[in-house]
């Protein structure tokens, strides 16, 4: 594995074996020292197109843990605001001498087109780009719904699957390049996938996708899911009429209190409720399932450090040598 | 006999029994026995064209040659270099230029400029709309009655969206027996559009151009051309659907013609998956299915001509991300040989077939009266020779056009011009270019 860049050509066996070396890189975070020396005198490039706290400081947290040096580099206020193209800035980096780049961008397809060009040598690692894909969003939650599904069937999770788990992927489908991230990933790992949304936010051609599609989400939690994945409303994506309202869109297809309550009433105990953040609260999902126990809204954040230094160390390192080794 | 007398030996034309050629003075002298006999009596420079393919020079509806404005894309001079090379006597040049192709000036001056690289035909095309704006009609008079004779017109990049300025459009041409060339795009439906819209776009993840978006603005198209009895053109047609609604018409009588580009013939949206921008263009590659419906349209005359859509680019609009790259591809000097691998190599036309569709229906739809003729004594002497038995590998870097965005680099295809004559001048000998016709000056 050269670069990480999708999780359509990422191999049940690659999967895996990052979810595996992530549990490792979770045990650091809880030690006293959360610090490894695996990529000691290696310089990380955040290379950010588009705007990203969250993501950004995760795989700064992630490098940092690992020993790297980190350079964050933000689009806004750069040269590249200036003109400057992907091209030039990527040669720049080459003669910075960046072992990685994580990049995120708005353009759909950018990451790919770095990774196939000669402008750069260092692998690159897809932090999110366009409505296209973000595989370490969906390797931290397949991190996160493997621990929980471990915990349902009681085994060990490491070196398992999500055989048998359903898990429902509800909301702005169209945008998300997390849904599509996690479609593949999930699939891939054996789990059984539906998408749940507005007609209007379903892509044209995603009848083929190797899941079920559902216009209802009643019906979808009616019929039993392990794990609700909420969706970002991405209002700033949407130039069109993709629904009549906010209020109408709650009603249908928010994970609101009363659906809570459905899920409460009904025992099921095993389900959880994922969003990848930010949520828009009283939109898509109601303080009251963001903040219930289903949630695992904060366990992805903490997980997705330890799913990033996996993706770095694998990456930066090979399989030179267990990361954590003692 | 002068020095302007060319004796070519041994070509088939239109691919039927080897005949010889006698060309004087840029007319076709003689053909067969008796071309050799005047021949041998004035000394012309004797060709020999055994094993090549003889066929009108062929013309072009569709060419992006960028001047004025965008020199650092494409000139006239290098455009036309590459349209000799690849064959063509004969290329529209589309109005999307800076300043638009809109007045009687412009116009005349992307005529003069062919005039004097002197390497084909330049055929202005006019915009429909001033500054391409879809607002008001350009002086469509004023260009047509201009010394560049302007016949076609199109807003080509841009769909003439108003159906009210496009039936006034389609009537007022009518005065002048010209055609307006639609680039059929909805605009609402393709807002932000990068490819087309289906199965791919879903997994990218890049905006989708749905294939509705071209057919339901024909489908009003041929109604409103219908309706006033006026020419339509369909600009490079990229759908089944396209085909069906073009056909229907067609047996309705409406006057409407299409184009079909090269690329559409071969390339699919399969290769977006790359994300590499030489294959972005508009309107974008689309399915299998398209591609097999495009070619049996061709085939059956539903689409008239081939266009190529030559349209060439700075490296730096293409070498980015797929999202800021330019739409376009360059054309010219691969569309032979696309045609060939496409269409008569899998049977589906005939060399014969092949002249009508590249050279004589389009320069019927533009009203050219040198071009698309038959080859016989009298005629003026616009012809391509083709050695259809050759193969190349597309080299960017080798082409007469400054555009390095093939979609077909490294691609091994077959046919190779060999020579082009233009006006009874070679233009292009043994493959490489040779001198344009020189000017007279009378520009």
């Amino acid at each position: 594995m050269k670069h990480l860049l999708s999780t359509l050509d990422l191999s049940r066996a690659d999967a895996i074996r990052i979810l595996d070396i992530a549990e490792e890189m979770a045990a650091v975070g809880h030690r006293e020292v959360k610090k490894l020396p695996a990529l000691r005198g290696r310089t990380v490039v955040n290379l950010f197109f588009e705007d990203s706290t969250r993501t950004r400081i995760s795989f700064e947290a992630a490098a940092k843990r690992l020993s790297a040096d980190v350079i964050n580099f933000a689009a806004k206020g750069s040269s590249v605001s200036k003109g400057e193209s992907l091209k030039d800035t990527a040669q720049t980096l080459e003669a910075i001498g960046a072992d990685a780049v994580v990049i995120r961008h708005w353009a759909s397809g950018a990451p790919a087109r770095l990774a196939a060009t000669d402008w750069i040598d260092a692998p690159v690692i897809n932090a999110g780009d366009g409505t296209h894909e973000h595989p370490t969003q969906a390797l931290l939650d397949a991190f996160t719904l493997r621990t929980h599904w471990a915990k349902v069937r009681g085994i060990q999770s490491s070196g398992t699957d999500l055989t048998g788990m359903r898990v429902s992927i509800v909301g702005d489908i169209l945008h998300s390049r997390v849904a599509r991230s996690n479609l593949w990933l999930l699939r891939t790992l054996g789990a059984e996938v539906t998408m749940v949304a507005p007609p209007t936010l379903l892509p044209v051609g995603s009848g083929s996708w190797p899941c079920k599609i559902s216009y209802d989400l009643d019906a979808t939690l009616a019929a039993g899911t392990d794990a609700v994945m909420m969706l970002r409303v991405q209002g700033e994506r949407m130039h069109a009429a993709f629904f009549p309202n906010a209020r109408e869109y709650s009603r249908r297809w928010g994970f609101d209190d009363a659906r809570l309550a459905t899920l409460d009433a009904a025992d099921s105990a095993a389900t959880i409720i994922m969003h990848p953040g930010p949520m828009n609260r009283g939109l898509e999902i109601s303080s009251g399932a963001a903040d219930s126990p289903r949630s695992t809204v904060l366990a992805q954040v903490s997980n997705g450090v330890a799913v990033r230094m996996a993706v770095l160390y694998l990456l930066l390192s090979g399989d030179q040598q267990r990361p954590a080794g003692n | 006999m002068s020095n302007t007398s060319y004796l070519i030996r041994g070509a088939r034309p239109l691919g039927a029994a080897p005949a010889d050629l006698l060309i004087v003075d840029g007319l076709i002298a003689a053909l067969g026995a008796e071309a050799a006999a005047h021949a041998a009596a004035g000394g012309a420079t004797v060709i020999d064209a055994r094993g090549q393919i003889m066929l009108p020079g062929m013309v072009d509806l569709h060419t992006h040659l960028r001047e004025p404005g965008r020199e650092d894309a494409e000139t006239v001079e290098t455009g036309t270099r590459a349209a000799a090379k690849g064959g063509f006597t004969a290329v529209h040049a589309m109005a999307n230029s800076n300043p638009v192709a809109d007045t009687a000036g412009v116009v005349e001056q992307v005529w003069s400029l062919g005039k004097r690289s002197g390497w084909v035909d330049v055929r202005p095309v006019g915009a429909v709309t001033v500054g391409l704006a879809g607002e008001r009609l350009s002086e469509l008079g004023a260009m047509a009655d201009s010394r560049a004779r302007v016949r076609v017109f199109s807003d080509d990049g841009i769909c003439v969206h108003d159906p009210v300025l496009m039936r006034r459009a389609l009537e007022y041409v009518k005065a002048f027996d010209g055609v307006i060339a639609q680039h059929a795009q909805e605009p609402r439906l393709t807002e932000d559009a990068q490819m087309n819209e289906g199965e791919v776009s879903a997994v990218l993840g890049l905006v989708g151009w749905p294939a509705v978006a071209e057919e339901a603005i024909i489908a009003r198209d041929v109604l409103l051309a219908q309706h006033v009895d006026s020419r339509l053109h369909i600009c490079h047609v990229s759908t089944a659907g396209s085909v069906d609604i073009i056909r229907w018409a067609k047996e309705r009588g409406i006057k409407v013609t299409a184009e079909v580009t090269p690329h559409h013939l071969l390339l699919t949206e399969e290769l977006v998956r790359s994300y590499d921008p030489v294959y972005k263009v508009n309107p974008p590659l689309r399915r299998e299915a398209d591609v097999m419906a495009l070619r049996a349209a061709l085939a059956d005359g539903t689409i008239d001509v081939i266009g190529t859509d030559h349209a060439p680019h700075p490296s730096e609009a293409k070498e980015c991300e797929w999202a800021q790259a330019a739409m376009g591809m360059t054309g010219l000097e691969t569309a032979l040989s696309v045609v060939q691998h496409t269409m008569i190599e899998t049977g589906m036309i005939s060399w014969a077939d092949f002249a009508r569709i590249t050279s004589t229906t389009p320069a019927a739809i533009g009203l050219l009266a040198d071009q698309g003729r038959p080859i016989a004594v009298g005629e003026p002497a616009n012809l391509v020779f083709v050695d259809a038995d050759a193969r190349w590998i597309v080299d960017p870097y080798a082409m007469a056009t400054k555009g390095r965005n093939s979609p077909f680099k490294g691609l091994e295809l077959p046919g190779k011009v060999v020579s082009t004559f233009f006006h009874g001048h070679p233009t292009v000998l043994d493959g490489e270019l040779n001198t344009p016709v020189p000017t007279n000056g009378d520009l």
